[in-house]
Order: C-alpha cells, then structure tokens, then sequence
C-alpha cells in the first residue's frame, strides 16, 4: 500500500432533503465548504475564486498552469499571468458589446489560451461552453445552435476546416476570434485583440444562480442535451477537489482529461486552481513514455487519469515503467467508467498506489461517489458518496420509485441540492424534468450497494454508449450514417472493448441498388468520420437485410446488443420486424 | 519487402482505419494525430493491423516512430527485415 494522505474535512450533516427536487435545494448544509471559497457579500464568481483571490492573498508568483508543448519545452503560467490574461480577454468580450449571459464557445486543444479563454469568459460573466477539438463538423454546429453561440475562440485551422462553410448560417455567432496574430476573413486575431486590452478589468459579481457553464452530454433521442451549470457550483469543486483527490494548495496535479468533457473543466480547471495547486496541461495525446517521464520530472503528486489511459498502460507491462521514479505520487484517481479490478491490482505494483475509481456526470458538476483519500479502496467498485451526498439505489414501480434492498441492482439515483448540480437542459426543461421523481435525480446508470455501502457500476439503464469514457448517443451517429446516399437505417449501439470500455457498432440497411461491399463499408464510415469526428464515428459498420423494429418503428438497439452479445433477448413483445 | 511495399501496406491500412482520408492526400511527413486526426484508438486499431500485414509487434513506446509514413516506412523496413 501507499502513501496516505491526510484528510481535513469531517463529514457534515446536511439534514433531511426537500421533495422539490428540480428545484435548487436550500443550500445551508453546505456551510462549511462555502469557507473553502471568498464570494463577495452573497455575489461569486468562479473566475475570482480560481484566480484573483490568490493573486490577492499573494500567491501572485506561484505557477498556476505548467503547459507542455507538444514538440517538447513548456510554458509556465502563474496566478497573476493568469490574472492579467483573463482580464485582458474579459475586456475583449466586453469591448465587442457582448455582456453577460452571453455564450462563448471554445474549441481548441489544450494550449494556454483555453484556460484564458475559459475563466476570461467567466470573469466577465459570460457563459463558457468547452467543445472537443476532434469533434467533426456536425456536433460542433448542432451544440453550438442549441447554445446560441455569440463568440467562438478557436484556431486557424479548425475554422477553416469544420467552421467556415456553415458559420453565417448561424445568427447568434457575432465574434469569431482566432489564436495568432492573424486571421480569415471575417474573424478576430486573439492576439491583436488582447494585446491592447485592460489588465484592470474588474471581475463582475454574479449572482451564485447565474449560468457560467454549459456542458454538452448525448441523449438516446434527439439532439445533444445542454446541462446548465451555475457559479455557485464552485463551492462543490472547492470541496470535492479537496475531498476526492486531496488538492491542497501548491500540489503538483495532473488531470489527464480534455477540457472539451466535464472532467477536463470541473477537474482540469476549476477544482484545481480553485485549490491553488501548480498544475500540469498536457498539449499532446497518451504516448506511454510522455507520461511516465512527465510523471517523474514534474514530480507529480496527485494524478486523475481514466481507465481507456491506464489500459494502455497495462498492455505495454510493469516493465516499461520500471525505469522511471513515481516516488512524488501521493493520490491516484480514474473517472470516466469503471476501472477494472485488475488496474488496481497493477497500479499498486507500478506506482506503489491504487487507482481510487470515482463515479459522477456531467450532469452532477463534480465527483459524487468516490474511494476517497484515506478510504479502502475495493477494486472495481467505485467507492461511498462524499459527504453531504445522499446515493441510493431504486426501481421504478407503477406509481412511484422505491429504494431496493441492500445487494439488488437498480438504477443510481441522488438527493439533489448540491451545488454544482444541473439546474436545467438548455431550452429542455421537460427532459430536465424527467431526471428527477419522488425527491430523487435518476443517474439512468445501473448499480448495486454493498453491505459496506460502497457502490459498483453495472451498466446503462438506456442506450448510450460508453466509449473511452465519453458518453455517446446513438441517435446522433444514427442520424449522420442515414445522412449517407447509400444508407437507408441505421441502429448504432455500443459493444464491449478491452481498450476502450465499449466502441462504437453501426448495423445499417442499404438504399435499393447498393451493394454491400467492402469499399462502401468505408465509404460510410469515412462519411461518419468527417460529419461526426473519430471519437464519435462507428469503427465498425455491419450490413444487414433488414433491422429488428417495433411496431411503431423504432429500432430496437437493445436486441441488437443482446445478439450481439450473445445474452438473452428478453422481451421481443414489441419486435414487429426481426433483423436478417 | 521494398520500401514500395511497406509504403503502400501502411497507407492502405490507415486509410481502411480512418477512410475519411485520402490516400492521394497524405503527405510523407504527416503526422497521424496531429495532420491527420486519428485517435488513440485509431492508433491501436493501426498498430494491429500492421501487425497483422507485416508481422511487426510495435510496441507502445515505439508508437512515435510510426507516426508519418516516412518514419513508418523506415522503421517497418528496419523491424521486418
């Protein structure tokens, strides 16, 4: 075993919760890790608590963000850099007549610029919306209509590629700015609008229930749901980046997740300097020995990494990490799907610590169940709720919900009222509602709750899919493969991976007078691929006569994962046309 | 084996991995996650198949060394000889 950490917080008691549960529960309980934050006389920013206050409180010099460049090298950033930058960007956005409430979108990989762009942005209380920078064309336009985008920051090269033919089709979008000193047609260049920025910007005091952030998270139905987060979730990324993955003030953290996903923002982000850690940004993608030095010369103490990454790691042996000294680690945590027992079997081997697995959403804003510091880990669990979290385990029954017995699997469900909790899906208030019944907030995850009260993960009460840790709708993939001359339907469903957790499979029929061939077998993927992104797009598309439907239509992705995975079929009740 | 044939194997078995790209438009020196895009998957599903095609086991820390079809090119020829 490892090195434990001490632990400064004591559980506290959060009373009995309200039955309003979509509602924003009366926040008093969280007291004690409201003194983790400043806020002005009931008014906050996040921006301000991840920033300003330590430039303040004199922590001015300390490094705030090391970035690695992908070409080797790296740039230091600390907390006044950090402060004079965002600043400066907050007084672009002001200066271009935007105010707050508006929405900007980032989308780039992790270079210095997002960070600035992202607390910028929150600082002059605007609404700041990450998006993946490997997403296609598609998922970037639909998010950013649903988000009504005012302002996108991204570079020369993506905007050319996946932005510029569509961009005046979108009205809301008024600011294009582009990393560099110069820029298309049309668009803004970042660094010729900063530079004669005010570095005296004020940081607006916004009200604790005023939007900050908009995170993006796939439905089974329909278009990508726009989860809500305000700034008073801050008090929760405060609390449980300190409860959860021991950041304490001048820790050395790395968080491998991308911005464009929840962890890489709540963890990669906010949580962190929140915190006042020192932590590292890795511009370039997992590559085995990157890692493993970046761990020793960085002296790495607190690393949040995800399962897809450690198996990579695990496939190349104990042997490819032995030449390398990990002895500044003191916390290791992975998020994204269930770690397997076994990487916390081979992580205490390599690193001389278990992975510490936790389970949230983007939904929850922050880590909710979690094997917390000082905790015994249980491998392949993914540990008890935080304190101040209620977590139960219920079924849906005619008339109500109830909470199962200890051992049987049900669907995770939550006591809302923290505060990073959703506060609604973007102009969906009714899919918003549909997440919560009988005072509960349902996860649409199955689990189970052992006698020890620690939970573990079974598998998606719905269709999504989940690959390498990212959340995925079928629907979505489903409608850019029927997009294709060829394609007639398409049932897109997830199938198990060693690597990835799950991928991504498309069983699809053809238009009459296509054959099924090899070549348009990649001609549709290569479609997929250049509408939706790789992360997204099938990796593996099977033809079928016909797909197994309901009588109202809808294609039944359920049976074609069972047969997929040789389980039993359940009920086919409904079954109208069988797949051949 | 010539360099010929290392050079057509690994173009096409990128191109069926990620058959948004173009054979005629890869350049020697692009780099498959950075001009290209593939992902880390796609990056597996690769090192696979070349193995498959070749019979090169390519081990992880070895990943860099195939990144452009100029650097793969050698190295295959290096490794399957």
């Amino acid at each position: 075993m490892g090195k434990q950490s001490s632990i400064v917080f004591s559980p506290m008691d959060i009373g009995s919760q309200g039955t309003h549960a979509s509602q924003p529960r009366n926040d008093a309980g969280w007291r004690d890790a409201r003194a983790l934050i400043d806020g002005f006389d009931g008014r906050l920013n996040i921006a301000f608590e991840a920033v300003d206050r330590h430039v303040l409180a004199g922590h001015g010099a300390q490094t705030a963000i090391r970035f690695l460049k992908k070409n080797g090298g790296h740039e230091d950033m600390t907390y006044e850099d950090l402060q004079t930058q965002t600043s400066r960007f907050a007084d672009v956005l002001t200066r271009n007549g935007l105010s707050p409430g508006d929405s900007v979108f980032g989308l780039m990989g992790r270079v210095p610029e997002l960070y600035v762009c992202a607390l910028g942005a929150l600082k002059a209380g605007l609404v700041f919306t990450p998006l993946f920078s490997a997403f296609g064309p598609e998922p970037i336009r639909t998010r950013m209509e649903i988000g009504s985008a005012r302002v996108l920051v991204t570079t020369a090269a993506i905007y050319k590629r996946k932005i510029a033919a569509w961009r005046h089709e979108l009205e809301s979008l008024k600011l294009v700015l582009i990393l560099g000193d110069s820029a298309p047609e049309g668009c803004v260049a970042l660094k010729d609008a900063m530079a004669p920025a005010s570095t005296s910007f004020e940081t607006v005091r916004m009200d604790p229930e005023s939007p900050a952030l908009i995170h993006f998270t796939s439905g089974t139905t329909g278009k990508p749901k726009g989860a809500v987060h305000v700034h008073n979730a801050v008090i929760y990324h405060a609390f449980s980046g300190r409860r959860a993955l021991d950041l304490t003030p001048g820790t050395k953290y790395w968080c491998t997740a991308d911005p464009g996903w929840v962890t890489g923002t709540s963890y990669g982000i906010i949580s962190p300097l929140v915190n006042r850690v020192t932590m590292i940004v890795d511009e370039a993608e997992f590559d085995l020995d990157r890692w493993y030095g970046t761990l020793e010369r960085e002296k790495i103490e607190v690393w949040y990494s995800a399962p897809t990454a450690i198996r990579m790691m695990m496939r190349e042996g104990a042997e490819a990490a032995a030449p390398y000294d990990f002895s500044a680690l003191r916390f290791l945590g992975s998020v994204g799907e269930p770690l397997n027992p076994e990487a916390v079997v081979w992580s205490e081997k390599v690193f001389g610590l278990p992975f510490h697995d936790n389970w949230w959403q983007t939904e929850t804003g922050g880590i909710m169940i979690a094997n917390q510091p000082g905790m015994t880990v249980k491998p392949g669990s993914m540990g008890k709720p935080l304190p101040g979290i209620e977590a139960g385990i219920v079924e849906r029954s005619g008339d109500g919900l109830r909470e199962v017995p200890r051992g049987d699997i049900g669907e995770l469900a939550l006591r809302p009222g923290w505060p990073s909790m959703m506060r609604t899906y973007l102009h969906e208030q009714a899919r918003y509602d549909k997440c919560f019944r009988d005072g509960w907030y349902l996860s649409g995850d199955l689990a189970f709750c052992d006698e020890d009260g620690y939970f573990w993960f079974v598998g998606r009460a719905d269709d999504l899919i989940k690959t390498s840790g990212h959340l995925i709708g079928p629907f979505e993939v489903e409608s850019a493969l029927i997009e294709h001359q060829a394609v007639a339907e398409a049932g897109v469903i997830g199938v198990p991976d060693e690597t990835a957790g799950e991928i991504v499979k498309a069983y699809v029929t053809l238009n009459p007078g296509c054959e099924p061939t090899e070549t348009l077998e990649q001609d549709i993927r290569g479609h997929a691929r250049k509408k939706l992104g790789p992360a997204v797009a099938p990796r593996e598309i099977l033809f079928r006569n016909t797909l197994p439907k309901t009588r109202s239509g809808k294609i039944m992705r359920r049976l074609l994962k069972a047969r997929e995975l040789g389980l039993p079929e359940g009920d086919i009740s409904t079954l109208e046309t069988d797949e051949t | 084996m010539t360099e010929t044939d290392f050079r057509a194997g690994y173009v096409q078995e990128l191109t069926r991995i990620a058959p948004d790209i173009e054979a005629e438009d890869i350049e020697d020196t692009d780099h498959i996650q950075d001009d290209l895009e593939l992902d880390s998957m796609d990056i597996l599903n690769l090192v696979t198949a070349l193995h498959a095609r070749f019979g090169v086991d390519i081990p992880e820390a070895d990943y860099p060394q195939i990144a452009t079809v100029e650097l793969a090119v050698a190295y295959l020829s290096k490794r399957a000889a």
